[in-house]
């Protein structure tokens, strides 16, 4: 008996961000190759702590603005999903209804009639701590196990979910669906996934996709299409003079990844060590051999939290003498700084945290560097005061100004004088997030932790859809 | 003797989310790879005492249909905590590139 060849499915993804922008005319090659859905990610934690602990966006407004109408126009011709991840950079409630804003106001401005899904994954410590006692959260290399207090110490906690909230989403009927924190990859296979195609090329040919066109020869001409059928996965760059080559393709895999073969996945792992590349053309590559295994389903937690506020001096030396022996002047400086900030404003060392980094020296070395062989020809000190407050670290670090000025080499030397670029020198630098989680939770349920809302935009008016 | 960075084509770096740094060594050809792949100073031991990591931390990966070494370690640092220097670990392969290759 003869079966059906399972229909193709194809994929637009403009970028590797939405806000970093997708030239129009590779967009509209991209709308004319009639896709079955356009995805794309619009966050990561690749930019620090920052952006969940403080639930703010990395990517402007207007640039976001800029793409999405791009896309909900492109959407609108063809009548296609637009399925959109980790919105506002890190995904947290904020980040949804950021994103939705934007959306309500395009739509309005354009005239369109849209129904969307918000798929919102940000969690309550208080929620996490019911499966931390059921056992059902456990740590990722390196970290240790969780403990209640570390999960109260976050100010914002996100679990990246898979595939399956925007499928069901879709099935509901929604045009676009808006998402909180999701794996790069979840946002560019789900409709491929949904429509039964082959799993591991769908997750393949997402990884090859996650950053738009660096999986291409020139990776500022915009996205790529993905074409998921029933032997593979084909891409090919949207913009018409770029090319996709299997060395370009292939070398993806390795991007940002700590393992060359391997992605894990919710619920799946993928595997593309057999994957063999080829070219179809001068600009397509074909994907064949990704296979996937299907793993128990977990939803990797990202957690980040306030540690303290900083301040910042930074100062320049090019003296030769102070070049020449700048490891001693550095610790005899230390030395003299953390005394004064002892006797004069009475800190003890455990209360803040004093770094000196010799950017021109040493600042990048890793631990096990060998020593430089020539003394550098200037070097800018980047003095970090990191304490409870933001108060205190500036008083510290008005108190090391004008040591930081003046300190000299040799007690008996004249007084020398650095180069200050800024007045003042005490740059306050706000809080100081730190990334808290590195676990992940065991669910029954892929939407167990994922709450939907929908909306309607019609006539230029918003209105809730139950 | 020659060193990494005259003999591989390309070497990168870059957080693999915010606890782990990968680096990719494309070596360009097959003579290459090998040469580099038998390098001591790019053993799990070796490059957790230069990164200040376990050595039993440090995974080795080779990717011959790529002629690529990957190397993957935690970062001694989480990403953006307060003595993070290099939050994208974009820097990290720089020390790599002065390992003798025989």
């Amino acid at each position: 008996m003869s079966e059906a060849r399972m229909q193709a499915c194809r994929v637009l993804v403009p970028s590797g961000v939405l806000g970093s922008g997708c030239p129009q005319a590779a967009f509209d090659r991209g709308i004319s190759l009639k896709p079955d859905a356009i995805a794309v990610d619009a966050g990561s934690t690749d930019s620090g702590p920052h952006y969940l602990g403080a639930g703010v966006s990395k990517m402007t407004r207007k640039a976001v603005k800029r793409d999405l109408r791009q896309l909900m126009v492109g959407r609108a011709e063809l009548g296609v999903p637009l399925l959109i991840g980790s919105c506002g950079t890190s995904g947290t409630d904020a980040g949804v209804d950021w994103m939705a804003d934007i959306c309500a106001e395009v739509a309005a401005e354009e005239g369109q009639s849209v129904k969307v899904a918000l798929l919102y994954s940000e969690q309550e410590p208080e929620r996490l701590k019911d499966y931390l006692r059921r056992g059902a959260i456990s740590p990722l290399p390196p970290a240790g196990a969780l403990t209640p207090e570390r999960l109260e110490s976050c100010d914002h906690i996100v679990a990246l979910m898979g595939y399956e909230p925007f499928a069901r989403a879709i099935d509901d009927g929604a045009d676009i669906v808006l998402a909180g924190r999701t794996t790069d990859t979840a946002v560019l296979a789900a409709v491929p996934l949904m429509r039964g195609l082959p799993i591991g090329p769908s997750w393949h040919a997402a990884k090859t996709a996650e950053c738009g066109g660096l999986c291409t020869t020139r990776s500022r001409q915009g996205g790529v299409m993905l074409t998921i059928h029933e032997d593979g996965f084909d891409v090919e760059p949207l913009d018409a003079d770029n090319t996709c080559t299997p060395w370009s393709v292939s070398a993806h895999m390795l991007y940002e990844n700590s393992d060359p073969f391997e992605l894990r996945e919710p619920g799946v792992v993928l595997n593309a060590r057999d994957a063999v590349y080829t070219a179809l053309d001068p600009r397509t590559v074909r994907v064949t051999g990704s296979t996937h295994l299907a793993m128990p389903y977990t939803m990797k937690l990202e957690g980040s939290g306030a540690v303290g506020f900083r301040t910042m001096v930074f100062s320049g030396i090019a003296d030769p003498k102070i070049m020449a022996r700048l490891d001693e002047f550095l610790s005899k400086l230390r030395a003299h700084l953390t005394e004064g900030v002892s006797s004069v404003l009475g800190y003890a060392e455990r209360e803040y945290d004093l770094e000196i980094r010799p950017y021109g020296a040493h600042a990048l070395a890793p631990p096990g560097a060998p020593a430089a062989q020539t003394p550098p020809r200037e070097v800018g000190l980047m003095t970090l005061i990191t304490a409870p407050d933001q108060t205190t670290a500036t008083e510290i670090a008005k108190f090391c100004n004008p040591v930081l000025l003046h300190f000299p080499l040799n007690p008996d030397d004249p007084m020398p004088s650095f180069a200050f670029p800024f007045s003042p020198a005490e740059v306050e630098l706000g809080r100081l997030y730190e990334f808290k989680l590195q676990h992940v939770v065991a669910i029954d349920d892929p939407l167990e932790l994922v709450r939907t809302v929908r909306f309607a935009v019609d006539r230029g008016e918003r209105r809730a859809v139950a | 003797m020659q060193s990494l960075k005259d003999v591989a084509q390309y070497v990168r770096s870059k957080a693999a989310g915010p606890y782990w740094v990968t680096v990719d060594i494309f070596c360009g050809d097959a003579q290459a790879y090998e040469r580099i792949r038998r390098a001591p100073g790019l053993s799990g031991p070796a490059v957790g005492r230069l990164y200040g990591v376990s050595e039993n931390a440090v995974k080795v990966f080779e990717v011959p249909a790529l002629n690529v070494i990957k190397i993957s370690f935690p970062r001694v640092e989480p990403q953006g905590s307060a003595h993070d220097a290099d939050s994208h670990a974009g820097q990290y392969f720089v020390p790599l590139l002065d390992v003798p290759v025989a």
